[in-house]
């Protein structure tokens, strides 16, 4: 058994399934996250393999006491950082303005 | 509450020597009172279920953002991680950077949808194209499991540490804390809901990026804001030189440890994601574009911490001295910020060297109440939602009243359980639960996650398959690992492994499962759903997809 929907609805969801506003909107959701999470990570494992299996390249001194141990843990912040920044402008550019007026429509298709 | 009091009393009494052992006593009183005031406040704002298990959705991006972290930054990230700094240099930091990137997968893959396609509970999402009771029942257990082996993780460690931050080493003590917290996060649960739990997760992050930054600051003043001055003195009084700015010295010591780190960062990484105190934190906030925001949010917060504890690792290795040092070694580690707060505020002895001791251990304080309220929150929603109101009820409605009265039951008998599980688990490491918890949030949790959302073909057996796949073979594999028995005696003579030195058997060479278990739950996930014959769930897949990214639909 699961969750009920009304037919209206259930019609809705299809319409709205259907249309090229939604095919958009699900190719530029898919085409950001898909190589984004691929990259982070393999950028992350890649750090925990260098921690591992690195140590002469981890040990590397870059200047005074800081290493390349502490520079690549530090990259890691700051790519996480701009990921996070970069998905929330890329989002509100290309997927919310149509998200609304999907949402708009199925909220008008059901009420009428 | 009173119990608390009482212990307070007892143990200042024993401490009349050291004045702030009585400030850190009235700092901890007062986190109570603040946090007891809070409940009171929003239990008259809880009226209806969603009211209860998620706060009316009424908080905004950014007050879910601080709760989140409220909610994530525990006691093992406070205390733990500085700790782990402080005694084996940079592979301490190897924690905090598993534990930021998985918020990449939150954001990315699971906060908003999610937020669009459930309810209240991690189950819900599944249970939208899936047979409900089946689902049901598999998420419920896997949320319990994970939430009680969390819990139980942080109450031990509340025993411990109040007793060393008041100065008490008796069992008496340690038992009387465990009780209190636990009365307390009941008190939370049963009066505040979501909406007092949140709260008080939020007064927490903020205490605590607060204290953090404090020490951070007085840490990096004294050597002149120069971080590499700061790294060659941690290094230097460490005894250990350069190596100690260098991964390897906790995991570097053979290739079995260096495949058990690599285990420990994929779990790490994917668990956060699937842990079920922070799945519902998502249903907090009215639309997905919020979820969104509490996220980045989080990322900032979590982050900003996390750089934080770097700090207060390596100036607690290079500022803290003498006995102190001798005692960060013995808590093993836990210490290493409160006493760092003690020598960046003047030293043992001094005023200020008190006051931001007293400061720090009430934060830590906060911390763990925080956490717990947030996971019997989370154990005590699902049973009401999903095991009483959809798997056991034979009526055909519930309506929201009872099943927040049967939320309220539950989080006592939770609260309970948890308290009798961590008063004998006192007398066993129990910190490998966290790392446990969140293997089998990735093992279990995440891949049915994961399918339902983007595997059109994945169904109930499937989803089934997975959950109870992912938990079942990460708990087992620890039962065979070195963790449970096998490990022998250190050289002081302490038994390493939780069972008895005579008996052992492991097999399972790594202690975190996360390699084996997690491509376990995925392929179980796999398997499960290709040999079964059920097509109903690929009919509501289109629904879920344009619910789950536009909102259409969502709850409101």
């Amino acid at each position: 058994m699961t969750e009920k929907v009304t037919p209206e609805a259930h019609a809705a969801y299809q319409r709205i399934h259907a249309s090229p506003e939604f095919a958009r909107l699900q190719s530029g959701y898919l085409r950001f996250v898909v190589p984004t999470t691929v990259g982070f990570m393999l950028w992350y494992l890649l750090y925990v393999v260098c921690s591992n299996w690195a140590p002469g390249f981890m040990g590397t001194k870059v200047v005074g006491n800081i290493n390349v141990a502490l520079v690549f843990g530090l990259l890691q912040f700051i790519t996480t950082f701009a990921i996070a920044w970069v998905y929330a402008k890329y989002s509100a550019r290309a997927m919310d303005p149509i998200a609304d007026a999907l949402n708009e429509e199925f909220e008008k298709e059901i009420n009428r | 509450m009173s119990a608390l009091l009482t212990s307070g009393d007892v143990l200042s009494a024993a401490s009349d020597t050291n004045d702030h052992q009585a400030l850190t006593a009235t700092l901890f009183v007062l986190v109570v009172l603040l946090t007891v005031g809070i409940t009171f406040w929003a239990s008259r704002n809880t009226k209806t279920a969603a009211d209860y298990y998620a706060g009316g959705r009424s908080f905004s991006g950014v007050q879910n953002g601080f709760a989140i972290g409220g909610d994530y930054m525990s006691a093992a990230s406070f205390l733990g991680i500085s700790g782990a700094i402080a005694l084996s240099g940079y592979d301490g930091f190897l924690y905090s950077i598993g534990f930021l990137v998985a918020w990449l997968v939150a954001l990315l893959l699971v906060a908003e949808l999610l937020r669009n396609s459930g309810r209240f509970t991690m189950a819900d999402q599944l249970a939208y194209r899936m047979r409900q009771k089946p689902v049901r029942t598999a998420a419920a257990t896997s949320t319990i499991v994970v939430s009680i082996f969390y819990l139980l993780a942080q109450m031990v460690g509340a025993g411990a540490l109040v007793s060393l931050l008041l100065g008490v080493d008796s069992q008496t003590a340690k038992n009387l804390t465990i009780v209190a917290v636990g009365i307390l996060m009941i008190f939370y649960v049963v009066f505040g809901g979501m909406k007092g739990t949140t709260w008080v997760q939020i007064v927490k992050a903020v205490l605590l990026m607060f204290g953090t930054l404090l020490i951070s600051i007085l840490v990096l003043a004294k050597f002149g804001f120069n971080v590499s001055d700061l790294l060659g003195t941690a290094a230097e009084n460490s005894g250990k030189g350069s190596a100690f700015l260098e991964p390897g010295l906790k995991y570097g010591a053979t290739t079995t440890s260096k495949i058990d780190f690599l285990s420990l960062g994929i779990a790490l990484v994917l668990g956060t994601a699937g842990l079920p105190h922070i799945l519902v934190r998502f249903y907090t906030v009215p639309t997905a574009r919020q979820a969104r925001q509490s996220v980045l949010w989080a990322i900032g917060i979590i982050g900003t911490f996390y750089l934080l504890t770097l700090v207060l690792g390596f100036g607690a290795a290079a500022l803290v001295k003498g006995d102190a040092k001798d005692r960060i070694v013995e808590s093993g580690g836990n210490l290493a910020s409160p006493l760092l707060a003690e020598a960046v505020g003047g030293g043992p002895g001094t005023t200020g060297g008190a006051v931001l001791l007293a400061l720090i251990s009430a934060v830590a304080f906060a911390t763990i109440l925080a956490v717990v309220a947030g996971l019997t929150l989370t154990s005590a929603s699902s049973v009401a939602h999903d095991l009483y109101a959809n798997v056991w009820n034979k009526q055909a409605d519930v309506t929201g009243a009872q099943e927040v009265k049967v939320a309220r039951i539950a989080a006592f008998v939770i609260g309970g359980v948890a308290i009798a599980l961590a008063i004998p688990g006192q007398s066993l490491n129990v910190a490998f639960l966290v790392a446990l918890a969140f293997a089998v949030a990735a093992s279990a949790n995440l891949p049915a996650l994961l399918y339902n959302l983007f595997w059109k073909r994945f169904n109930t057996r499937g989803a089934v398959w997975s959950i109870y796949g992912g938990l079942i073979s990460s708990v087992g594999l620890v039962i065979f690992s070195p963790i449970v028995s096998g490990k022998g005696l250190d050289p002081t003579g302490k038994n390493l492994s939780l069972l008895p030195t005579s008996i052992d058997i492991s097999w399972f060479p790594l202690e975190n499962p996360g390699i084996v278990s997690i491509p376990l739950g995925f392929f179980l996930g796999w398997l499960g759903t290709v040999t079964s014959k059920e097509r109903t769930s690929e009919e509501r897949f289109p629904e879920l997809e344009v619910r789950s990214l536009t909102g259409a639909g969502s709850e409101k």
